[in-house]
């Protein structure tokens, strides 16, 4: 069975460290905060300017001062900081922040990303993701194998304008965990009851799968 | 030392037809409300804007793309906003989408006299195309120069005669390095306040930056996204 989006964020949950700086990325990555593991310390960052994000605001007390990156109103936790956005992209720049997850169009087995540009299509821009992703040591991209139209999302070369170059490190999948090799896609995990000829055959990229690969646990 | 003026319109004494114009605010979260109001009035066209979005359709620097204000945005995302697509593809706005993290650095470099710098942002992209990289400790950089502008447009939540400036939580995002980076930097404020009653320590843009301050009254203060939990 493939993952829900509330498990591919769980599965990410589990690659946090206590003490990491997280920046998430809008979409699915944002629910990796609702599975961080009791007791463990993350201080997530928002590109717009906090340290020490935290949950939505209860009705009636939302602020139109205080946002996330994505716009929607937002609470702080105690220990948290603002700070403008040349600080903010330097605490990204820098390496400061431990771990960046981030959605994506497509992903080739190089590490190459594509997310923010359709040609033909209205465009929006491309917002902190070409900062985030040039610069983050450890960047995670989270996003479904296939496209609509039943497509491999990991490819050997994008199709779409890239956001960065040779810098996703793992990619979670609804279908499986990867790291990406210098020899390509590497399987780590496949989602549960799912075959590697499966999620072999659902990836254009070169993929590499050890002698056993595990089911992920969830 | 009094740089008060006593309205959005006399701030914007000077601003003419096609300057180029920073506007503070992320979405429409400190930006600076009083002065795109007086924008409108003035009726000023052929503007280059230089601010992270574009706002919505009916407010924020969608007010003055609904006027034609506006002939050059540059900006990092651009969001939901019908007139501004259909400018956009018409070919009436010419749009310059540039990485957030390299908009803040360069208006910061404008207003610090640095003319230029390496960014990792953007190489091996399009916003790479045209310009000088260069490698450092076997990572390739790009040169992004400077931005500076003829008006800088910031909110604060507190300022001083003296142009001294406080934000309140994320309304700061790109407030303070555009202050610094305007020939003539007008500051609207939420509230006035006597010279001392700001703590040194804590204002977040020194009065040197700032040329004109006025306090804005009924901030609407719009919220993007509405997001909320229940009470348990």
């Amino acid at each position: 069975m493939a993952l829900t989006k509330e498990q591919m964020a769980q599965r990410i949950a589990r690659e946090l460290k206590d003490g990491y700086y997280v920046n998430l990325g809008i979409g699915i990555p944002t629910l990796v905060a609702n599975y961080v593991p009791e007791g463990m310390n993350i201080v997530f960052q928002s590109e717009n300017g906090i340290l020490g994000m935290g949950p939505f605001p209860y009705d009636g007390e939302e602020d139109a001062d205080l946002i996330n990156a994505g716009k929607q109103t937002v609470t702080l936790l105690p220990g948290s900081s603002i700070f403008d956005s040349s600080t903010s992209f330097a605490m990204i720049r820098g390496q400061h922040v431990q771990l960046t997850v981030l959605g994506a169009m497509e992903v080739t087995d190089t590490g190459d990303i594509a997310n923010w540009k359709i040609p033909g299509k209205m465009v929006k821009g491309m917002g902190g993701a070409m900062d985030l992703v040039a610069s983050a040591e450890n960047i995670i991209v989270c996003m479904m194998h296939a496209n609509k139209a039943g497509e491999s999302k990991l490819l050997k070369k994008c199709s779409l304008p890239l956001t960065g170059v040779k810098c996703v490190k793992k990619v979670v999948t609804d279908l499986g965990v990867f790291d990406i090799t210098p020899e390509g896609f590497k399987l780590l995990e496949r989602a549960p009851g799912l075959s590697v000829e499966e999620i072999k055959a659902k990836t254009e990229g070169r993929l590499v799968v050890g002698s056993d690969v595990a089911e992920m646990i969830l | 030392m009094n740089k008060i003026v006593e309205s959005a319109d006399a701030a914007l004494d000077g601003l003419q037809d096609g300057m180029t114009l920073m506007v503070g605010g992320f979405g429409l979260c400190g930006i600076p409300e009083k002065s795109i109001a007086a924008l409108v009035r003035r009726g000023v066209k052929g503007l280059t804007c230089i601010s992270n979005n574009a706002g919505v359709d009916d407010f924020g620097l969608g007010l003055l793309l609904q006027t034609r204000q506006i002939k050059k945005m540059i900006s990092s995302y651009v969001g939901e906003n019908a007139e501004f697509e259909r400018q956009m593809l018409s070919g009436e706005l010419q749009v310059d989408l540039i990485p957030q993290g390299t908009l803040a650095e360069r208006c910061r470099a404008g207003g610090a006299g640095i003319p230029a710098f390496f960014t990792p942002a953007g190489y091996g992209t399009e916003v790479a195309e045209g310009k000088e990289t260069r490698e450092f400790n076997g990572k390739m950089y790009v040169l992004e120069d400077w931005l500076r502008a003829d008006f800088a447009l910031v909110k604060a939540w507190k300022g001083d005669r003296f142009g001294n400036l406080v934000y309140k939580r994320t309304a700061r995002n790109f407030n303070p390095m555009m202050a610094m980076a305007g020939k003539v930097t007008v500051a609207e404020v939420e509230e006035l306040v006597e010279p001392g009653e700001l703590d040194p320590d804590e204002i977040h843009t020194p009065g040197i930056f700032v040329n004109r301050i006025f306090q804005g009254k009924g901030y609407e203060k719009r919220i993007e996204q509405r997001t909320t939990r229940k009470r348990n």
